[in-house]
């Protein structure tokens, strides 16, 4: 079953090479001087994109110069870096609506990350729409934080959570999912693509099941932004997620993207300073959209950085960047399958940037020690997705995510790492 | 810098590959289990006590080569032991994995794990069995999990 899944994938996306070297890898390599170093005695290759993405110069700059030039509040002062500060801060907001395709700038929050987007849909969907009995679905592949959300709102107020099955090469099994949807279903949540698998799950039509019930889809983009473009309006879902952090910006920050009736249905997620339109004991009444959503001085300085990594991967372009990340994928694939014991979990049609694996005999904990050592950067455990590790019936894998900065000789150098643990303890 | 063959020493791959007393004890007087969700290592320890003594003792379960031949080597230490010797001995254990102690004082083929403590990230690994084995001791039903015991291990990380 496996090899065969493997040799389809490997069939289907032979690397066209000419397009790749269309893209100059080493230029780009030097907007990343975290990149230009050793690790153990050996230069870096950093494989750990999924959990968290370097970040170009460029993005260091701006945030740099925010606190060196223009730092003060927003939305508050009369005064001149005030002023500057709230106009950078709005800028990056426009920059966002853009990048997602948002009609609207107001349809644009900025939060901490995926994260917390996904606890205030939660919460506030949970707290207006959700009655005991109504149905939440997700998928067997989400990450942790689009599961316990809904498990609280289980717990707390009785909802029914419905999790979508998966088949063996990690791809949602459609009959099964849209048997899911029906006249209780209030809701559905899912991953753009996979931290663990790398599947790109099939949003437009996830979407339109959904809206014949009427359902909102809401969207954790964590992984997708920095690998795909995103076309809200054309995806047409209602809630769409993505952090900062994994999208080559600072950390600490992320945005949500919701359509505006549905923004305005909601009650606030958090009280404080610039929520609010006015306040007295006895009543208080909200700011309007997105400010109603954002409590509290917000980390300025890592949005700004935002806004210049959405400038640098716009510059780059989702296009050549995908071509050139998807002959990797294909290439990293093919590469570490040669290896006799591995196997790769996560063998989806359609795919994004993430190879996970497991190897006989040796535990993911100790391949990653001994890549390390080798100057290999990857990432082992449950990946937040114990579910998921249950369904594929292992304690963890190894996983090496890929960015656009990666090369085929750092792929070379994950595979003759991948050996010397097999030597060392196989 | 550290070195993996300071890590991965002959003993430890032995054991790793070839646990000893990897099995259930059916009369057990005491069970515990132990739990790394970072990694996903489980284990559960089996005793048998004899008064204060540690008559037998045994695990089952999955886990990376430290934790498996960290569990395997306990299993094979402990084994006649009475419980104030196994609880010093953990004690003196901890300190040499955090870094507080020193080789080869009265440890035996523990000492072999002296090299963990230049990974701070594996220290867990190698201390499951042994919070476990605090557990059945004290006779505290709920499994041990690596995240919320040691505050120690959580420096060290």
């Amino acid at each position: 079953m496996a090899t065969a899944v493997t040799q389809e994938v490997l069939g289907r996306v032979e690397p066209p090479v000419r397009d790749a070297q269309a893209f100059d890898v080493e230029r780009v390599r030097r907007d990343f001087p975290i990149l230009q170093q050793q690790v153990h005695g050996k230069p870096l290759v950093y494989l750990d994109n999924a959990a968290t993405s370097q970040k170009p110069l460029a993005v260091i700059d701006a945030e740099r110069d925010f606190y060196l030039r223009d730092c003060a509040n927003i939305h508050r002062g009369v005064h001149e870096l005030s002023e500057r500060a709230t106009h950078q801060y709005e800028e990056v907001r426009r920059k966002v609506q853009r990048l997602l395709n948002a009609r609207e700038a107001h349809e644009i929050v900025f939060l901490r990350g995926t994260t917390e987007a996904l606890n205030l849909v939660a919460n506030t969907f949970g707290r207006k729409v959700l009655k005991p009995g109504d149905e939440v679905v997700i998928t067997a592949m989400e990450h942790h934080s689009n599961i316990v959300p809904w498990q609280i709102l289980r717990d707390e107020n009785g909802i029914v959570l419905k999790v979508a099955p998966i088949n063996d090469a990690g791809e949602l099994i459609w009959e099964e999912y849209e048997k899911l949807l029906g006249p209780r279903t209030r809701l559905v949540a899912v991953a753009h693509v996979s931290n663990v698998l790398g599947t790109i799950n099939p949003l437009k039509r996830i979407a339109q099941a959904a809206h014949v019930w009427n359902i909102p889809v809401l969207v954790d983009g964590a992984q997708a932004a920095p690998h795909l473009p995103v076309d809200v309006q054309d995806l047409d879902c209602d809630f769409y997620t993505f952090s900062s952090h994994k999208i080559f910006g600072p950390t600490g920050v992320g945005a949500l993207y919701g359509r505006t009736r549905w923004l305005e249905a909601l009650p606030p997620y958090q009280g404080g300073g610039d929520m609010i339109r006015s306040v007295s004991f006895e009543k208080t009444i909200y700011n309007a959209l997105p400010y109603k959503f954002e409590a509290g001085t917000p980390n300025i300085g890592a949005t700004i950085g935002l806004g210049a990594a959405i400038d640098y991967v716009t510059a780059l372009g989702y296009e050549s960047m995908g071509r050139y990340e998807h002959d990797l994928l294909a290439y990293g694939t093919k590469r570490l399958t040669e290896i006799p014991g591995l196997r790769i979990i996560g063998m989806a049609h359609e795919k994004a940037s993430v190879i996970s694996f497991v190897m006989e005999g040796i535990h993911p904990h100790d391949i990653g020690t001994i890549l390390d050592h080798e100057g290999v950067a990857i990432r082992t455990g449950h990946h937040c997705a114990e579910p998921l590790m249950h369904r594929f019936g292992v304690p963890a894998t190894a996983r090496a995510s890929l960015a656009f900065y990666n090369t085929r000789d750092e792929i070379e150098r994950l595979v003759a790492a991948v050996k010397k643990a097999k030597e060392l303890l196989g | 810098m550290a070195d993996l063959s300071g890590l991965y020493q002959e003993v430890i791959l032995d054991h790793s590959k070839r646990p000893r007393n990897f099995r259930v004890i059916d009369d057990a007087t005491a069970r515990a289990e132990g739990y790394n969700p970072l990694c996903g290592d489980r284990l559960t320890l089996y005793l048998r006590l004899e008064g204060d003594r540690i008559s037998d003792i045994a695990f089952k379960g999955s886990g990376c080569a430290i934790s498996t031949a960290s569990a395997s080597i306990l299993t094979e230490t402990l084994k006649g032991k009475t419980r104030a010797e196994a609880e010093k001995l953990f004690q003196t254990f901890h300190d040499l994995l955090t870094g507080h102690g020193s080789a080869g004082t009265n440890l035996g083929k523990l000492a072999v794990f002296s090299g963990v403590s230049e990974f701070p990230a594996r220290v867990k690994c190698a201390t499951l069995s042994w919070h476990t084995l605090k557990s059945a001791l004290t006779g505290d039903a709920a499994p041990v999990t690596t995240e919320s015991q040691d505050p120690e291990d959580q420096a060290a990380r």
